[in-house]
């Protein structure tokens, strides 16, 4: 893919969005600055409430920012109203309009820019064949099933050819298999019609596979931006560790700081060597992280140990649960091999073997 | 005994009450009906089957005035109404709630609750000092005065359907470049059109219907149907009155089968 690393597409800027007045006021957005480059797969990522359709609704226009900038190809759009933006949406419940056909939706925006009835009508036939709806054009939007709808919504949104798409959770009225192949198909459209994509969602999976960077998001905030291999495996701050994959979270006291690492005692007494995070800086309390795929179960030996309080069986891997000396519950993720079961029972004593790089120190 | 379980269809003296209810509603308008095709000079003394009257009330030229005036009235209030109340409709809903919304509403429903009798005596003052100062005593009055009541009626059912409507369409529309004059035209007005046409209808039934105000407001020779046949009353009556109200009915009975249809041809 070409890279082009130097040109954003749209520049977000300290906005910050305030609903209510009064006491009852609240920061959707607090001083939110993101870039997202041009023909990029960027994903806002967060639980529900933490801001991200907020800061699509605001690329989009249907809402103002309090306070800050956003700027698109460099020009300030933040006041603009949506219909002067060169930026189309994919809404969540696909808002296809009921009186129209496939076909007139697909060519609204097109229309509403004027252009000449013959483009308009290549246009829709080429999109139409974009998203295989060719068979389905005249059918009323009402007549054909939400797999469908969802395909036309996206159609209808790259038609006029925006310079950036915006997708507010797009997937999450599909079922899981569906859900599946329309993750795929996006991407791919992504990659061929070489636009912007702004994705909103709160499922962690999809961004990790669909992504080529995330941004996570927390209470009007963006905690981290980063591709989805910077996500998961070098998280900055302990809720984007604890919203993507799972984690065992480990309190302890870092002493002994070099090059990047550093020595940290347990409440147990164990003391580990784990990487520290970007800009930590020692004194106090801290969390190390531990993903249950970077520790192995060890019958003895290993630098934590404990007791095996469940073991569940998930078919490509097992978990197995075990109570640390310390206290805390840490889990352990093991790949299954044929015919040979993990080899610990309920009640079996273990130590667990964390892999050279597996343990990382986490701002709080 | 058995003892017989609650059935809310199978409650004695239901049916007999329900029975008695729609005679005591339909009997007197079959009857009108039915005289109506009456050949005698009495209103209530049978003599044979006629449509004397319908003639005669279709030859008197007092009411085919009456009648083209009372239709070309409800025409232009009924329009008038349901621009006013289609505006005020989306005035009201396309908005985030504020301090003084609970007002407006009644204040555009303010002819629903206060009596008629109020305004119509109110109008008559206000009306006769601006025809003394303008010279104008036309139809203008009756229009407006018409207008005025017919709003909250073509309102409601407008109103009631703009605030089922989900918004993300119109939000969709602004989307894909559509200014707001072309968003409503495109999107709002389509999606709104059986309520604005049900707002119409009620409006201009409301206004062919209406005595107490149009008598109140009118000046002579503008007689509606309704108060040509209230003056008939007041002199001896010909069964020529219930050829009217026949004739009315049916009228009314047309618009709304009208109404029923042009509303259920969906896509």
């Amino acid at each position: 893919m070409p890279e082009k690393p130097d040109r954003n597409a749209i520049e977000v800027r300290n906005v910050s969005k305030l609903f209510g007045s009064g006491s009852a006021q609240f920061a959707a957005l607090d001083r939110v600055s993101v870039n997202i480059r041009e023909n990029e797969f960027f994903t806002l990522l967060g639980p529900s409430g933490c801001g991200k359709t907020t800061l699509l609704r605001l690329i989009a226009g249907f809402d103002y920012p309090t306070e800050g900038e956003i700027f698109l190809y460099g020009k300030d759009i933040a006041v603009l109203p949506p219909f002067n933006r060169p930026v189309n949406t994919v809404f969540q419940s696909y808002a296809l309009f009921p009186h129209m056909t496939v076909a007139q939706n697909i060519g609204f925006g097109l229309e509403m820019l004027g252009k000449p009835k013959a483009e308009v009508a290549a246009r829709v036939a080429q999109m139409l064949k974009l998203v295989r709806m060719e068979a389905l054009a005249e059918r009323r939007t009402s007549q054909i099933s939400g797999g469908q709808q969802q395909r036309v919504a996206l159609a209808r949104a790259l038609a006029p050819q925006p310079r950036v798409l915006l997708l507010d959770e797009p997937l999450s009225a599909l079922d899981y298999k569906l859900r599946k192949e329309m993750q795929i198909e996006l991407k791919t459209l992504q990659h061929e019609t070489g636009i912007t994509f702004i994705f909103v969602t709160h499922d962690q999976e999809e961004a990790l596979t669909m992504s080529d960077r995330i941004a996570v998001m927390s209470a009007g905030r963006i905690l981290q931006v980063g591709s989805p291999w910077d996500i998961y495996d070098k998280p900055a701050e302990r809720f984007v560790a604890d919203f993507i994959g799972e984690s065992n979270f480990l309190k302890g006291t870092v002493s002994d700081i070099q090059a990047g690492t550093g020595q940290v005692r347990l409440s147990s007494g164990a003391v580990i060597r784990a990487t520290l995070a970007e800009g930590f800086t020692p004194g106090g309390e801290a969390t190390v992280i531990v993903r249950p795929e970077h520790a192995r179960a060890v019958a003895s030996g290993g630098q934590l140990s404990g007791t095996v309080e469940t073991v569940v069986y998930f078919g490509t891997d097992t978990h197995i649960h075990i109570r640390l000396d310390g206290g805390e519950l840490f889990t352990v993720r093991q790949q299954n091999a044929r015919s040979r079961s993990c080899g610990f029972e309920v009640g079996d004593r273990a130590g667990i073997e964390i892999a050279d790089d597996g343990a990382q120190v986490l701002r709080d | 005994m058995a003892r017989r379980t609650f059935d809310i269809r199978a409650q004695p003296g239901f049916g007999l009450l329900a029975l008695f209810t729609f005679f005591a509603l339909y009997l007197p308008i079959a009857a009108l009906v039915a005289y109506s095709f009456n050949s005698a000079d009495s209103l209530s003394r049978w003599d044979g089957l006629s449509l004397r009257w319908f003639i005669s009330a279709w030859q008197n030229s007092n009411v085919q005035d009456a009648a083209i005036r009372s239709l070309v009235l409800a025409l232009w209030a009924a329009t008038l109404a349901t621009i006013v109340a289609t505006m005020a409709a989306l005035a009201t809903t396309r908005t985030e709630p504020y301090r003084g919304l609970t007002f407006k509403y009644a204040f555009i429903n303010q002819p629903l609750m206060v009596p008629e009798i109020v305004t119509a005596v109110a109008l008559l003052i206000v009306f006769s000092r601006v025809k003394v100062w303008t010279g104008y005593s036309g139809m203008g009055y009756l229009v407006l005065a018409h207008t005025a009541f017919c709003i909250p009626f073509a309102y409601l059912p407008i109103r009631a359907r703009l605030e089922s409507m989900d918004l993300t369409l119109e939000r969709a529309a602004a989307d894909l470049y559509a200014t707001p004059w072309q968003a409503f035209r495109r999107v709002t007005l389509p999606l709104l059109r059986p309520a604005v046409i049900a707002g119409f209808m009620l409006a201009f039934v409301i206004s062919l219907d209406d005595v107490v105000i149009t008598e109140f407001v009118k000046s002579g020779g503008q007689d509606t149907l309704p108060t040509y046949m209230l003056g008939q009353l007041r002199r001896e009556t010909t069964p020529e009155v219930n050829a009217i109200a026949t004739l009315f009915l049916a009228l009314s009975v047309l618009l709304v089968t009208v109404f029923f249809f042009v509303n259920r041809r969906k896509p």
